[in-house]
């Protein structure tokens, strides 16, 4: 199986910076797989889904990929912590803002929309402002606004780390429905343990100075999983263990 | 009518009674005060004679010139030295030492090289209405959501121009349009006095009949000018309301 993404040996250096923020990283995703990062609060994990949405050029190693490269779609999208949505255009032009600049034609343009409104539970929706929209409206927009682009790889920064316990649950659950209607390929960052095993088929721990991938975790828990399923739980607990072993080193943030 | 609009009515009656009292009480002279009773027909002579919409009609193109061209070249400039730390920096000690001049301390220097001429009017309103523009462009520049940047970034929008279209332009729309209506008032101010030095307009108009201690010409125009101000900050609200519907 190809990975549709492979990190080999990624370093980072902010210029100024005298040591890595992270160096040696590896890690690849296969196609249709959701891998989780995750790593105390300033482990790079923001950093390093920057590097892989090209919005960040690495300093050292390579990024390949098998990418489709459709001139009607993008490789990556990103999906923010903050849902980071535009006041000044309704619901609808902001899950099209990605689609401006693809060769996509407008009915294709209002097409991508709507099934990706669909997607999120939200179609009704499209003409709201965004002022309009709860915290995990906002966020299913976000989400929305990344699947209409149809891209290869989903990156998702802590995407529902500002919302409240219910509603991320419940995001949760929807975005695992939607993960398997689209078989999409996903790389999700969080530093919430719980969310990390339930969600994930494999869990990746960052940590140390400069960062590494310190540990690798598979998550064979059947699907769908129950919240308090004995093996997820078990993995939980050692990423825990691991994670607070990496704290009493030290600079383990 | 609700109760504000009532007693708002009211206290400008009240205003024009007692004004009208004072005048005519014989406390103050005629001349050096205009019964209000007075003013409906010197309008009508005002207009009757020509001079009115002359008048108006030379300010508001003063007015319109020097307001589309100073706005104009202070949201570029203001957007610009936002957008480029560089440029920021080049500019900052030139900006410190020009900004703090006032548009009517230009009027020596408009009439050396414009002469007395419509130029020159424009040319000192633009002064005033540039400086407005430049500091609300450039504050609300710097003050667009770089979260916002970079994810219009990550969804394809990189380039200068995707960036000033997608983000920059929208997000500062509120800030820019402020500073657009500031300056609409600013330039209103500056009409006048720029004209008082015989360019054709309202104020050359008002510099004259106060010399004929025509008082009574002198309040017409200068509840022209209020109306006309009045008259293009609702038409320009209007237009914001259009344009910032999404905001609450």
């Amino acid at each position: 199986m190809a990975a549709i993404v492979e990190l080999q040996d990624i370093g980072i250096t902010f210029p100024g910076g005298e040591r890595p923020v992270f160096d040696g990283i590896n890690v690849a995703v296969e196609r249709g797989e959701f891998v989780i990062i995750v790593g105390a609060s300033g482990a790079g994990k923001s950093t390093l889904l920057r590097v892989v949405a090209g919005l960040l050029a690495p300093s050292r190693g390579t990024l390949s990929h098998s990418f489709t490269e459709r001139p009607d779609q993008r490789s990556v999208a990103m999906v923010f912590q903050e849902a980071r949505l535009m006041p000044w255009r309704r619901v609808r032009d902001n899950v099209a803002l990605g689609l401006e600049g693809l060769a996509v034609s407008a009915a294709e343009r209002d097409r991508r929309v709507d099934d990706a409104l669909a997607l999120v539970g939200l179609a009704n929706y499209g003409s709201r402002w965004t002022h309009e929209l709860s915290g995990g409206q906002r966020q299913r927009i976000g989400i929305a606004r990344a699947l209409a682009v149809e891209p290869d790889l989903l990156l998702m920064d802590e995407p529902f780390g500002a919302l409240d316990a219910i509603t991320r649950q419940t995001l949760q659950d929807e975005l695992l429905r939607i993960w398997g209607e689209t078989g999409k390929s996903i790389l999700f960052v969080t530093h919430d343990i719980d969310e990390a095993v339930h969600l994930g088929d494999r869990v990746l721990l960052l940590g140390g100075t400069p960062a590494r991938i310190t540990h690798t975790y598979d998550v064979d828990t059947a699907r769908p999983r129950d919240r308090d399923a004995a093996d997820a739980n078990r993995v939980g607990a050692q990423v825990k263990a691991d994670l607070s072993g990496l704290f009493d080193q030290g600079g383990g943030i | 009518m609700s109760k504000r609009t009532f007693l708002g009515a009211g206290g400008l009656f009240a205003f024009l009674l007692i004004w009208e009292l004072v005048a005519r009480s014989g406390v103050v002279e005629a001349t050096l005060l205009p019964a209000p009773s007075k003013l409906p027909a010197t309008l009508i002579s005002e207009v009757t004679l020509g001079f009115w919409h002359k008048m108006v009609l030379a300010s508001l193109n003063h007015y319109l010139i020097g307001l589309i061209s100073g706005s104009l070249l202070g949201v570029i400039v203001g957007g610009a030295v936002a957008l480029f730390p560089t440029l920021d920096a080049v500019q900052s000690w030139l900006a410190r030492l020009l900004r703090p001049i006032p548009p009517l301390a230009w009027i020596p220097f408009a009439i050396i090289w414009f002469g007395i001429s419509e130029t020159a009017a424009a040319f000192i309103i633009a002064i005033g209405v540039f400086w407005i523009n430049y500091f609300t462009a450039y504050t609300a520049v710097r003050a667009v959501d770089p979260d916002l940047i970079e994810l219009a970034a990550s969804f394809g929008h990189r380039s200068l121009g995707a960036r000033l279209r997608k983000v920059i332009l929208p997000a500062a729309a509120p800030g820019l349009l402020s500073g657009l209506r500031a300056g609409l008032g600013q330039g209103w101010m500056t009409v006048v006095a720029a004209e008082l030095f015989g360019i054709t307009g309202i104020g050359q108009r008002m510099n004259e009949a106060a010399g004929l201690l025509a008082t009574e010409v002198v309040v017409i125009y200068m509840l022209t000018i209020a109306l006309l101000y009045g008259l293009s900050d609702m038409l320009f609200v209007a237009v914001q309301n259009r344009v910032l519907r999404w905001q609450r």
